[in-house]
């Protein structure tokens, strides 16, 4: 019964975080690109996630005449299920997680390559020219970025000897430098880019870029059903940027303790990255796809495979 | 019977239902995802076994990356209708003969089956150490030779699969950087 009430509670917290993820966007581009951002609903356009959210909800639900239904039903919620399942393994403070399982960065991933067959799924069941364009460039994306996804994180899993995040936590506090990010700085910025390509960001959103294929896989969704694919889209960023955290940035650990708010570290690191993403949005253009494949192939991978050769030379030595 | 081999039976029964259909479906895509649903219940039969790395690694690799591929492939092709061939044998019962004459073997055969002598990981000693752990151990230490030789023979298929994958490139010419043939070498 506490589980469930665990469970209710982050997904609420979530949700709440999703919501306001998108404000904290169109507030950090407005001011970048010297507009506004939302000001009308509510003080300072505070209310305006709620009444997207609404609007979103009561929108009409259309369905392609010659879409595949049951695939189609079904893409938005595989995408949105692997992104939530995620959510279950993120350590937020200590002690504070829903399971702790001894393989959580492996689940992870697990997780994430599932919700990439929701996107593909999306592009196919469509049967439109712009969906089935943008789910293949998802697949291709998910070949070109995904080995070195894994492979930047080795370093970190041969650093703290676990594949358990509260206890990668847990050795990155005992370490010389208290965050795995500065002598695992090749892995950092490998997983970094591999991030981004993995939650469909600005500049490797190019499974959606909507200036070539409208809105990519999700053109033809609508109403409901677009909105969970925009939840699964932030969850994705939020679980990402919550696992650089752990991994890489020392997790809720902080230069000092904040009493009674045990997970303020970790939020604010989370916000760091987000606003990191917003960011990039704003400031960088598109990758082309091919240009996305040889980087993955050609420039990350190798730079992760050398991370995880020098982190074992170091590790033999001292 | 116990959680474990309810599970077990769960797990077996739907892998076997999930398989008939990815080999009788009529739509190809629905015939992959049959099969990724068959490797997440695979994965289930590996967590109820203590073996939960392998149970990740079997999502991550073939669920996460193979099937992406089988999915790719299916999908460049473009299969509207199911492929018709023409059959290799003219009476069907032929191959229901062969088919049954080899469950019949497959019958006999589980009556030789024995358990193994114990090894040197008890299952209290493997929730002890964690799986992860355990397999490391092993394929570090005891089977190091047998490891590294696989991985130089997975090695030599990589670079044969470069190797013909260059080939081709250089008879169509132009050796231009098409994403296809990145893709291709990605594959192999």
């Amino acid at each position: 019964m506490a589980l469930v009430v665990h469970m209710l509670i982050l997904v609420g917290v979530v949700l709440l975080h999703v919501a306001y993820a998108t404000y904290f966007e169109r507030k950090v581009i407005g001011h970048m690109q010297v507009r506004m951002g939302p000001t009308r609903v509510g003080p300072l356009g505070l209310l305006q996630p709620i009444a997207d959210g609404i609007k979103l909800f009561f929108k009409e639900d259309v369905i392609p005449g010659c879409a595949d239904r049951t695939l189609f039903y079904a893409a938005p919620i595989i995408c949105l299920v692997a992104a939530m399942a995620n959510l279950a393994v993120l350590p937020f403070a200590s002690g504070l997680v829903l399971a702790k399982i001894n393989i959580g960065l492996l689940f992870v991933f697990a997780m994430s390559s599932l919700a990439s067959y929701g996107v593909v799924l999306a592009g196919w069941a469509s049967n439109s020219k712009f969906s089935f364009l943008g789910g293949l460039r998802s697949m291709s994306q998910v070949i070109s970025y995904e080995i070195a996804l894994g492979l930047s994180l080795v370093g970190v899993m041969m650093m703290a000897g676990s594949l358990d995040l509260s206890e990668i936590v847990a050795a990155q506090q005992q370490s010389r430098f208290g965050i795995y990010a500065i002598p695992q700085f090749l892995g950092f910025f490998v997983f970094v880019v591999a991030m981004l390509a993995e939650t469909n960001r600005a500049p490797f959103d190019l499974p959606e870029a909507e200036s070539e294929l409208v809105a990519g896989y999700f053109t033809e969704y609508s109403g409901i059903r677009f909105s969970l694919f925009f939840m699964a889209e932030y969850i994705g960023m939020l679980v990402m940027a919550s696992i650089a955290t752990i991994c890489f940035l020392g997790g809720w650990s902080g230069p000092f303790a904040v009493p009674h708010v045990p997970f303020f570290w970790f939020a604010a690191k989370i916000y760091g990255i987000m606003f990191f993403y917003f960011w990039l949005r704003a400031t960088l253009p598109r990758y082309r796809y091919d240009q996305l494949m040889s980087l993955g192939w050609k420039v990350l991978i190798p730079l992760a495979l050398l991370n995880i050769v020098v982190t074992g030379f170091v590790k033999t030595i001292f | 019977m116990t959680v474990q081999q309810i599970l077990f039976f769960y797990f077996a029964t739907v892998i076997v239902l999930l398989s008939l259909g990815a080999v009788t479906m009529r739509n190809s895509v629905y015939s992959v995802l049959m099969v990724l649903a068959m490797f997440f219940h695979m994965a289930g039969i590996y967590l109820t076994l203590n073996a939960e790395f392998l149970a990740a690694v079997q999502v991550v690799v073939y669920a996460g990356a193979v099937l992406v591929l089988y999915l790719f492939v299916v999908f460049l092709v473009n299969l509207k209708q199911e492929a018709r061939i023409t059959r290799f044998v003219k009476h069907p019962a032929l191959g229901g003969v062969m088919a049954g004459a080899l469950f019949l073997m497959l019958l006999f055969a589980f009556g030789s089956f024995s358990l193994g002598p114990q090894g040197a990981w008890p299952v209290a000693a493997i929730e002890e150490a964690t799986f992860t752990r355990a397999l490391a151990m092993e394929l570090f230490t005891r089977y190091l030779l047998p490891f590294e030789v696989v991985g130089l023979i997975l090695l030599i298929a990589v670079v044969g699969g470069i190797v013909l994958a260059k080939r081709e490139e250089s008879q169509e010419g132009a050796g231009r950087e098409t994403a296809g043939s990145s893709i291709t070498r990605g594959e192999a």
